[in-house]
């Protein structure tokens, strides 16, 4: 709480200093503040400030609360420079809005049709024809982060699959090991809640519900499958009260709990805590069960802004962030697998060249974002921070107000 | 009658001239704001506002939403509790306080203190108290009661009280200031009096002092009942609205749905049913209050 603190009032800070500052200057917003985070942001800054240009950052920690400044200060007048935002359905009505400058000039100068792989990711930015945003990687949810060190202590293997995980459970905490880490945030449980979707149940499944908003297949045994297996993940993680991420994969890195379902964005805390995939830690993509990744990622937007200067600024900014130089770099510090499929990557460690693998495979699937409205994620959320508070909440039970969710979502 | 007054509303002229710029703010930004937002409440309005109507979608999914229905059952409990135990701790402080003791000040200048500390972090201050690992479950288990446990915010169904214990060390001292002033506002005539007939104090408080209290009272009363309503600082500081969502509050369902859901019709919709919530209390009073004394004119 303290640490969140801190954060927003060197946030605001940056926000006072960002109001003065002078052409050429742009600032940047994103919600990037974990060690893996910000290194990789200041390498992003780094690139741009070497082409003349200063980054101004304006880190808020916290996706959801760094999406309502930014939404506010867009809706109110007061526009940055460059925002990152999860594409997909969240800036739809700002770009309907007309406040989201259509970027469509440099990304046919620069060739994006053509460089990024996969192609959803630029339709995910693309409204009616026109660009709106720079993605500039590509995260996927479907991975459990195994601690050796956890598995060692308790005497067992390091499991291979999910199953072996939910079997291994008893044992570690007999050990004294928390099995399952989980920070208490209704985007992190939800978010596990959604892997085990992924992972357990076949593609179509998944995608009846979420894209075709089914509540028939919501209320099916299919899913029932995943409720049952949120369940077993509500046991393993009830001793897990931590609530950001990072510090329920420090957890993890620590060898005080045996895994943790995060994005693959946990891999930059590991390459921070100078730990090796392989020897240190195991990753295990659609936990092992199911190999695939759903390609969401992070992007940058452009408001519409007035001063020539910054528009100049903005258009470096976009066209810099694809470029190999930057994506290389970039992705390399924050974990996340580059948009481009061209680039070398060689130097990306073992849980990376899984994620390269089977981006080249195709084994994909469309993030939730990029399929349900803010409003449906809200809903989601809320359910699963409920359902994983409180045991006495039943797998029918919760399962029959996710397919009313489903129901009315659009 | 006209013809005997014919400059009503011209007289005071200065006073209704300086009165202008809060007539204007009272209509166009509460009356005007109010207004817009019961209209757009009406509306599917997402991320911005739009008038596309639905009629009544937006009520009939605000009362079939767990969420809210347990953010009206926590400001029940909390409001009501903290009615009462707020004015009873307030009364019982001052009552004693007024007893002429050594040290008023300081002891007066302490209770109030906390009252000086935002929600914030109060919120923060009772959330360390009350963790088990190192607040008060920890000091009393020190002390050799090993079996001790006091974890109220991290229990589902009894964590709205964890927050109603911050929010009384905050406003307990506030009214108990309050109905200090008065109690040294009563004459002390009546004390004498009610010594000659031998009534015991006590009874003097309820029966004669309270009663005379009665303006004292009312001040008080709304200034905590808007307090009451308008919390969500001390939830957001304390609890976050958890374990899972039994501690949500209205307050904080509006922001949620305006600001992470992007779902502006249905915060707009959970407002205007706080403003309904509040109208319900305040008109039947405010007839009853102003009303009545008009009469009496």
């Amino acid at each position: 709480m303290i640490v969140k603190l801190t954060t927003k009032l060197l946030t605001a800070t940056a926000i006072v200093a960002a109001t003065s500052a002078s052409a050429g200057d742009l600032e940047v917003m994103h919600w990037w503040t974990s060690g893996g985070e910000s290194a990789a942001v200041s390498e992003l800054a780094k690139a741009f400030d070497a082409t003349g240009n200063t980054w101004v950052d304006a880190a808020i920690a916290g996706g959801e609360s760094a999406r309502s400044v930014m939404v506010s200060r867009l809706i109110g007048g007061d526009p940055m420079g460059a925002f990152q935002f999860n594409h997909g359905r969240q800036a739809e009505e700002l770009i309907e809005a007309g406040l989201l400058r259509d970027i469509t000039d440099i990304a046919e100068a620069e060739g994006w049709k053509d460089i990024i792989n996969p192609p959803s990711l630029l339709d995910a930015c693309t409204v009616d024809g026109r660009i709106y945003c720079a993605p500039v990687n590509i995260h996927s949810w479907q991975w459990i982060w195994l601690s050796h060190k956890a598995y060692a202590d308790a005497g067992l293997d390091v499991p291979a699959d999910w199953d072996e995980f939910v079997a291994a459970a008893p044992m570690l905490e007999k050990a004294g090991k928390l099995p399952l880490a989980m920070g208490q945030q209704g985007w992190q449980q939800s978010g596990l809640f959604n892997v085990l979707f992924a992972a357990l149940v076949p593609n179509e499944v998944f995608l009846s519900v979420y894209d075709d908003k089914d509540a028939e297949v919501a209320t099916g045994a299919d899913v029932g499958r995943v409720f049952a297996a949120a369940a077993d993940a509500r046991a393993m993680a009830s001793g897990s009260n931590v609530q950001n991420w990072n510090d329920a994969t420090n957890l993890v890195i620590t060898g005080q709990a045996g895994g943790q379902i995060m994005g693959d964005w946990a891999q930059g805390e590991f390459a921070v805590a100078g730990q090796v995939a392989g020897t240190d830690y195991s990753c295990l993509p659609g936990l092992g069960v199911t190999e695939l990744l759903s390609t969401g990622g992070d992007a940058f937007y452009f408001p519409v802004l007035s001063d020539e200067a910054e528009i100049a600024a903005q258009s470096e900014l976009a066209a810099l962030m694809l470029r190999p130089a930057t994506q290389v770099a970039f992705n390399l510090a924050k974990g996340s697998l580059p948009v481009r499929g061209d680039i070398d990557l060689s130097t990306a460690n073992d849980c990376m060249q899984k994620g390269l693998a089977l981006l080249a495979d195709g084994a994909l699937l469309p993030d939730t974002n990029q399929l349900v409205t803010p409003d449906t994620a809200e809903q989601i959320s809320t359910l699963f921070v409920e359902f994983f508070a409180d045991p006495s909440i039943t797998v029918e039970d919760a399962q029959a107000r996710f397919a009313n969710i489903i129901a009315i979502a659009e | 009658m006209s013809s005997r007054r014919p400059n009503q509303l011209f007289r005071n002229k200065s006073a209704k001239i300086a009165a202008i710029p809060m007539i204007v703010a009272a209509l166009f930004v509460f009356v005007g704001g109010t207004i817009w937002t019961i209209v757009y409440s009406f509306t599917k309005s997402g991320l911005l506002p739009r008038l596309q109507w639905v009629g009544l979608d937006q009520y009939e999914r605000l009362w079939a939403t767990r969420k809210w229905l347990i953010s009206i059952e926590n400001l029940a409990i909390y409001g009501f509790c903290m009615l009462v135990l707020v004015f009873v701790i307030g009364f019982i402080l001052a009552a004693l306080i007024d007893q002429k003791i050594r040290f008023e000040d300081t002891i007066r200048t302490v209770i109030l203190y906390p009252y000086a500390l935002s929600f914030v972090v109060t919120g923060l201050v009772w959330q360390w108290m009350l963790n088990p690992e190192f607040g008060i479950q920890k000091v009393v288990r020190g002390w050799g009661w090993e079996s001790f446990t006091f974890d109220p915010l991290y229990n589902s169904d009894i964590a709205i009280y964890g927050v109603l214990i911050a929010g009384l060390w905050q406003g307990s001292g506030l009214v108990m200031v309050l109905m200090l002033a008065g109690l040294r506002g009563i004459d002390q005539d009546v004390w004498k009096a009610s010594r000659v007939d031998g009534i015991p104090a006590w009874k003097a408080y309820i029966f004669i002092i309270i009663p005379m209290m009665r303006p004292v009272f009312i001040t008080t009363l709304v200034i905590v009942v808007t307090g009451i309503v308008k919390i969500y600082d001390l939830i957001i500081a304390q609890t976050g609205g958890g374990p899972g969502i039994s501690t949500e509050v209205p307050a904080k369902y509006v922001y949620d749905m305006m600001f992470q859901a992007n779902n502006l019709g249905q915060g707009f919709a959970a407002s205007t049913m706080m403003l309904v919530t509040v109208a319900l209390v305040v008109i039947p009073w405010a007839i009853l209050e102003f009303g009545g004394s008009k009469r009496h004119d």
